[in-house]
């Protein structure tokens, strides 16, 4: 038993060291190519711009970990992000006071939305990629039926959330690492936090060690909606208005699952960190600022982007194999 | 069991339910506008659905391998482009640009097979990456607007068809690319490679100890994508013209439809000739949809809310079935195949091929 905890804890540790190995290889050589156009990469401005870059993607990314440790995923994402976006400016309507009730309201329906794609998944044993997918489809019908375009608007006080920042560090970017900080709690030192990996790396063990299977995936998907939600009220206070394509535009779905997974996250569940995604994120965001300090082609950003998500992937996805199998030949050796 | 008793009851397993929803919205169709079941329009209806009909093919032997494609949609959109940029007018390059897309269609798949199966990176991921790239490769190369008209003989292949024919009037050439398709998948599924297909998505370890190579398996599986995805390609060249978009969502909707064809996301089950028809039930869905006047955008929800009682239907129904549970790689699951596959021999046909799937899987 003791000896499984170390090599757990070992091999976590491992992942998360590599990430942030990578990010600060990304960031020597963002620094490097930044300065050969005689800019300053570690400038209060391009710190900024970085951790502003980091927020979005973070909140979604710290939320798409919780599903994706469950063995789930969650696709529905970029909708639930409009979507909020759109109930808190609609609600807002431009007044401070309705600030509060704007924010609970569109945290309420997401975390709706979540429990709905967690129900789906437990009790109709829908794969998570399909009813996610179905989920944030019906979402979008919605959206795209009842608006027309950008709607409601949002008071000044709450757009200074989006906009201000304690010397170059954004308040967005702290409240994020707030909350991967409260998540990170959750995993290690709640029961719930505990079974959502032990769901993750095998249900069938799981359920026949006497958990509750359903309750920790149901409990990740809340969750990750919620977080979602976040994201699209920090859309909202930065635009100023609620917009139905906003999350769509951003491709949050397919970034924030390429984020957790870059993160050192195994996709099939079961082992992974918060911390790593958050170096995921960040990865993703000294890439993209460098590009536009190089003013690289956006298109040819993509091209980067994809080739170093496999890359990435692929140095981890080698250690974590042989991790998994030298554990699973010592099982072997032990029932013979 | 007589054969209409078996027939019925392959037609109410999730295996079956998809030609049930097909026949029910074709029927709905035609009572809305009685047009829709004269030969000539149904034969139309079946060009559109063609593309989609082939990626879903495709997508099917990549998770039936217990994988995942999301390239197929940009690999669609760069086939586009390059057609329209490199045909031009001239009509002779047709050949040479054809085969310069078929290799390219076979280095996207070789690319994401070999990355997936050697780099043991997971497919999602190595295809999201692939889908990303493709897609900005080419709109950087085309500067984010293509352009590009090419010749109508290129375009003949998806737009034309053969003329002057009884009955329909016209045959479109990608009617017969479909079921041409469609009768080597049959036949694919049928020999020992479908089976390894099946095998390596059911249990990868089990199949590896069997003796199969399953790098090399799972590499073909994707290498069949691709090529169908540039199959599509070339269809929409003809009908939908180059333009950036063509092909957007087009993983999306086929992984759907294969879905809706009760195959088993993760691998392992499912039958190809379902899977097509989960891409005609899910087209057929959307044509009833225009006609009854459901506003465009409800389009998704109404699709969204299909899939997942497709999937749950399935899903609920084995688990009632088996007493046990539908976990993917039930060890007992695999069982019954052993005695179908004796027997085999003595069923011929493709309903008695369902069956077999379904208790097998």
């Amino acid at each position: 038993m003791t000896s499984l905890t170390t090599t757990k804890r070992r091999f976590r540790l491992d992942s998360t060291v590599i990430v942030y190995i990578a990010l600060i290889g990304v960031i020597i050589v963002g620094a490097v190519l930044v300065s050969s156009v005689g800019r300053n990469f570690f400038s209060d401005g391009n710190i900024r711009d970085i951790l502003t870059g980091m927020s979005v993607l973070g909140f979604v990314a710290v939320g798409q970990t919780l599903v994706i440790l469950t063995g789930s995923l969650d696709l529905s994402v970029p909708y639930v992000i409009s979507l909020s976006s759109l109930i808190a400016a609609e609600t807002m309507k431009g007044y401070a006071g309705n600030v509060i009730q704007g924010v609970l309201l569109a945290l309420a329906v997401c975390a709706a939305i979540g429990l709905v794609n967690g129900l789906v998944v437990t009790k109709l044993k829908v794969n998570g990629f399909i009813a996610t997918l179905g989920i944030g489809l019906i979402v979008k019908g919605y959206l795209d039926t009842r608006y027309k375009g950008s709607t409601g608007s949002v008071p000044a006080e709450f757009q200074y959330i989006g906009a201000t920042g304690v010397g170059p560090v954004p308040i967005s970017t702290i409240i994020m690492l707030a909350l991967a900080v409260l998540v990170y709690l959750f995993l290690r030192k709640t029961r719930t936090g505990h079974h959502i990996y032990a769901v993750g790396g095998s249900l069938d063990v799981a359920r026949l060690s006497g958990l509750r299977t359903s309750q920790p995936i149901v409990v990740a998907h809340i969750l990750c909606s919620v977080t979602a939600g976040f994201a699209g009220l920090l859309l909202a206070s930065r635009l100023g208005v609620g917009s139905p394509t906003v999350g769509s535009q951003g491709g949050y779905d397919l970034l924030s699952i390429a984020a957790v997974v870059l993160g050192g996250t195994v996709l099939a569940g079961g082992r992974g960190s918060i911390w790593g995604t958050i170096g995921g994120v960040a990865i993703f965001a000294v890439l993209d600022s460098t590009m536009s300090v190089m003013q690289v082609n956006p298109f040819l950003k993509d091209v980067v982007r994809g080739i170093v998500i496999v890359a990435a992937v692929a140095v981890y996805t080698g250690r974590a194999i042989e991790q998994r199998r030298a554990r699973f030949s010592v099982k072997k050796e032990v029932a013979r | 069991m007589n054969k209409v008793q078996k027939a019925a009851i392959t037609l109410v397993s999730p295996r079956g339910a998809v030609f049930l929803l097909l026949a029910v919205l074709l029927v709905s169709i035609t009572v809305l506008n009685p047009n829709f079941a004269d030969p000539s329009q149904f034969i139309r209806f079946v060009q559109r659905v063609a593309p989609i009909a082939i990626v879903a093919l495709g997508q099917y032997f990549v998770i039936v391998a217990g994988e995942f494609d999301l390239s197929m949609g940009s690999l669609i959109t760069a086939q586009v482009v390059i057609a329209g940029n490199l045909v031009g007018q001239d009509e002779s390059k047709t050949i040479p640009v054809l085969i310069f897309m078929f290799v390219f269609g076979a280095i996207v798949g070789l690319v994401n097979g070999l990355i997936t199966t050697l780099l043991k990176v997971p497919s999602f991921i190595v295809t999201l990456g692939m889908m990303l790239a493709l897609l900005g490769g080419v709109l950087f190369w085309t500067g984010g607007a293509a352009t590009g008209n090419p010749a109508d003989g290129f375009r003949q292949i998806g737009r034309g068809g053969i003329q002057d024919v009884p009955v329909f009037e016209v045959i479109p050439y990608s009617v017969i690319i479909l079921a041409v398709l469609l009768a080597a998948a049959i036949w694919f599924s049928k020999r020992p490679f479908g089976r390894t297909l099946i095998a390596v998505g059911d249990n990868v370890t089990a199949a590896r100890f069997a003796g199969v190579r399953v790098w090399w398996v799972k590499t073909s599986a994707f290498l069949i994508s691709s090529f169908t995805a540039t199959i599509a390609g070339i269809l929409l060249v003809g009908y939908a013209g180059v333009h950036p978009s063509v092909g957007r969502g087009y993983e999306f909707i086929a992984i759907t439809a294969v879905v809706l064809g009760g195959v088993v996301l993760g691998g392992g089950r499912g039958w190809v000739v379902a899977a097509v028809a989960g891409a005609f039930a899910l087209e057929s869905l959307f044509t009833l949809l225009n006609f009854t006047g459901v506003p465009s955008t409800l389009r998704d929800a109404i699709q969204g809310a299909i899939i997942i009682l497709a999937v749950a239907y399935s899903a609920t129904t084995f688990r009632a079935r088996r007493k046990g549970r539908t976990t993917l790689t039930s060890p007992t699951g695999k069982e019954p195949d052993l005695h179908t596959d004796q027997v085999r021999p003595a069923h011929t046909s493709p309903t008695a091929g369902t069956e077999h799937i379904t208790k097998g899987g």
